[in-house]
């Protein structure tokens, strides 16, 4: 056999194990795997811990700490020295990112709140806390972002850090960003989310050989963009007096470029809840918009958010999330609190939105 | 030692403040990894220009067509070459967690060992949909960091269009509101769908999300296909120890403003104790010598809310299950929709439970793969096919729990309603 026929065999090629889903049995803390679907009530002891009782009398506490979600292999080699070397070498993650360490002795508490600290790790987010902010991938890894997500999210999470580390909320505080209009980061009570301001800009030359030009057209959800032939090239048009600015078009088709530097602003959301506690799920709804997409720390959507918290914060009874507070105290008395303006752009005109207007007499003065 | 690096002014300031910081942790992986100096490099641009410069493309693994996440850079010189040549590739594998993200430390060392061998040394626990990212790797060492991650018993999660990655909460593990075992629902669901979530060939994304109770932690009613949200249909349970407890250090005013005033049907009531009734579907509990609560469990509409604030004191049923929603979704494209309730009451504690599930997932999926539209996610094609439709093909009884109320307009042609009204009578004669 020569060599050219040798190089060209295939390579033996390692199949994959579809294993799926693995089983959490064996990374559970003992006395989870021991006390698992009978648990009878918890307490908290203090902010970011977490104290459960069984109905066999067993009783384990959780630490919660903040990470940076984004994590170096250091970091994550810090946690497990600490969840070796303080709790019982077994943890979990929250849905929020944070990390839990679950340790079956009172005592191991302290030291390990301790160490946690004294690492960087801020420990909170638990109960009526403003805990860490859901989070996507910005301008670190995504293809389509409009900005950053994790220096979104550590600029603000400076700002709220004391509120994490405490329970002085009138009810818990979920906070999300989303660097595009999909939003991915969900909805929360307080959501920060970029909202484009102008069409795509359309690069002719590129849309015939980059996009599947009937699929771009289908995406858009106001039907303003229609084939047609510019510079003698096959391209897109777009009815800019239609276009709602959405960015829906840009992800299958890159050379209809939504994002830009100055034109792509950050909106403020909020009221959205998930939970069926008191009312129903609620979509959250946006409240200001406009504002600077100004990087590295965005200090015009900090100064929002926490101005929209300390309100919140100050006005709020017990158990009211951010929208069981704007139910009690209606949207004229929200925006008078926060002096935030209500604009036109606040009403909502797209499908279903007569629902949202106000058929009633029901105005507080 | 890597290369220098790169000045990046904007990015140092990210470095101040005491949330622990990604670019710090950035900058310690940057200290061996030229891959993660030009990583910081192009994230600096990102930073000045406020433009992203990653795009898509086609990467994989041998025998599956989704789960990583191709990253090339776009970010060029005059002549093409990338300006930040050591990061002009950067993958993402997304790979499922255990249910409820429990680890050991052993487990997440052998993470970092296999992500610092193949990989930039990033990880994100987790990602919106639930899967551990492992951020940054070369077409080349994408093969060599799944082999580590197979062998450890991991497998890839779902891109594209595809079943994705799914997430269930702590639950029956460390919660005691946990209605049902949500681990047990979410690996038999999931893995009956490995095809789908590893070959993506779905009309769009179908996400499965699993909630042990009404407080639905998985924010599975806005962002699953298909919310298992567990619930209960017997009446709250009380324990008077733990009620007196609560009682004893809240007080009367917190009791009446903040559980009785918040219940959002009123049928939590606050009794002098010689007034309480009795009756089969009364649930009762006395906080003091003098007064006791009574729950009317008929018109509790299972929200969580007394449970929340006196955990232990009241407590769900025992008759557990969950209510399956359908169709939740974010904005594009016709706007954010909630799942709408499709099954009300499910019992998953048999396999004969957890079977129907699974297969009613399966007939979920393979309507939805036919009948979807491209791009078009399950509220969006329930919305243009009317529920009623739905419900038909999947075979399943409407329920008024299924509505906030009957139609509110006459613009439907009603001439099978006598043959519906037989339907439902020979089920009910039949029972």
């Amino acid at each position: 056999m020569n060599q050219a026929v040798q190089a060209a065999a295939p390579a033996q090629k390692r199949k994959p194990k579809e294993t799926g889903v693995p089983d959490n049995k064996k990374y559970l803390h003992p006395l989870l795997a021991k006390n698992y679907g009978n648990w009878k009530y918890h307490d908290r002891p203090r902010p970011g811990v977490l104290h459960h009782v069984s109905h066999t009398g067993d009783e384990v506490w959780s630490v919660r700490a903040g990470t940076q979600r984004q994590m170096d292999v250091y970091t994550i080699r810090k946690l497990c020295d600490i969840a070796d070397n303080f709790a019982e070498g077994r943890v979990r993650f929250t849905i929020r990112s944070n990390i839990e360490f679950i340790v079956s002795e009172e005592a191991k508490v302290a030291p390990l709140i301790a160490e946690l600290e004294s690492s960087g790790f801020p420990v909170g987010g638990t109960g009526n806390s403003v805990t860490m902010i859901a989070h996507t991938q910005g301008w670190l890894h995504c293809d389509i972002p409009g900005t950053d997500a994790s220096g979104v999210v550590k600029a603000l999470m400076d700002e709220l850090y004391d509120e994490f580390r405490r329970e002085e909320m009138p009810n818990r505080v979920h906070l999300s960003t989303s660097c595009c209009e999909i939003n991915c980061g969900g909805q929360a009570d307080i959501a920060i989310i970029v909202q484009h301001t102008k069409p795509p800009k359309i690069n002719h030359d590129l849309v015939a050989n980059v996009c599947e030009r009937p699929a771009v057209v289908a995406r858009c959800p106001v039907a303003a963009i229609r084939p047609a032939m510019v510079n003698g090239k096959p391209s897109l048009e777009i009815d800019e007096a239609k276009c709602m600015c959405c960015g829906a078009c840009y992800p299958p088709c890159p050379p209809m470029q939504i994002n830009d530097p100055e034109y792509s602003k950050l909106a403020i959301w909020v009221g959205g809840k998930n939970s069926n506690a008191r009312g129903k799920p609620t979509f959250m709804k946006m409240v200001a918009s406009g504002l600077p997409n100004n990087a590295p720390r965005w200090p015009e959507v900090a100064e929002v958010v926490k101005n929209i918290i300390s309100v919140y914060k100050a006005d709020a009874r017990p158990w009211e999330r951010m929208a069981d507070w704007i139910d009690r105290i209606g949207w004229p008395r929200f925006f008078e609190k926060t002096g935030l303006p209500f604009t036109k752009y606040l009403i909502d005109d797209w499908r279903g939105s007569r629902a949202n207007l106000n058929a009633s007499t029901h105005i507080r003065f | 030692m890597a290369k220098k690096l790169h000045d990046t002014p904007n990015l140092d300031q990210l470095e101040d403040g005491p949330w622990p910081s990604f670019v710090t942790g950035l900058k310690e992986l940057a200290k061996d990894k030229d891959y993660v100096v030009d990583l910081l490099g192009q994230l600096e641009e990102s930073y000045k220009t406020r433009k992203g410069y990653w795009k898509g493309g086609t990467v994989g693994v041998y025998g599956y067509g989704g789960g990583v996440i191709p990253r090339f850079t776009e970010l060029k010189n005059e002549d093409g070459t990338p300006k930040f040549k050591d990061a002009a590739e950067f993958h993402t594998l997304r790979v499922m967690p255990p249910p409820g993200m429990h680890y050991d430390t052993a487990t997440l060392r052998q993470f970092c060992d296999i992500w610092d061998k193949h990989g930039s040394g990033l990880i994100a626990f987790h990602g919106q949909s639930g899967d551990i990212m492992f951020q940054g790797a070369t077409t080349d060492n994408v093969q060599k960091a799944f082999d580590e991650f197979n062998e450890m018993g991991f497998d890839l999660g779902g891109a594209g269009p595809a079943v994705r990655t799914s997430m269930s909460c702590v639950g029956a593990a460390r919660c005691e509101q946990s209605c049902y075992d949500e681990a047990r629902a979410h690996r038999a669901v999931l893995n009956t769908f490995l095809d789908d979530i590893h070959r993506p060939s779905l009309p769009y994304k179908f996400k499965f999300k699993f909630s042990g109770c009404p407080n639905d932690c998985m924010n599975s009613v806005q962002r699953a296909d298909m919310a298992i949200i567990g619930t209960w249909r017997d009446n709250i349970r009380t324990d008077e120890a733990l009620a007196k407890k609560w009682f004893a250090k809240h007080g009367m005013d917190e009791l009446v403003n903040d559980v009785v005033a918040r219940c959002p049907t009123k049928t939590f009531q606050l009794k002098e104790i010689g007034k309480v009734k009795a009756g089969e579907h009364i649930s009762s509990v006395a906080v003091s010598d003098t007064h006791a609560v009574e729950i009317n469990n008929q018109d509790c509409v299972r929200c969580m809310h007394c449970i929340n604030v006196m955990t232990g004191a009241l407590a769900a049923g025992t008759d557990k299950g969950a209510t399956v929603l359908v169709g939740g979704k974010s904005h594009l494209k016709i706007g954010g929709l909630m799942g709408t309730v499709v099954i009300p009451f499910i019992k998953l504690d048999t396999d004969e439970g957890v079977e129907q599930l699974v297969d009613f997932a399966q007939r979920t999926i393979e309507f939805f793969a036919e009948n979807a539209l491209e791009h078009e996610r399950t509220g969006e094609m329930i919305e243009r096919i009317g529920l009623a439709n739905f419900l038909d093909a999947m075979e399943i009884d409407v329920d008024p729990a299924m509505v906030n109320s009957p139609r509110m307009n006459p613009y439907v042609r009603t001439d099978g309603w006598d043959d519906e009204v037989a339907k439902i009578n020979a089920k009910k004669n039949a029972a």
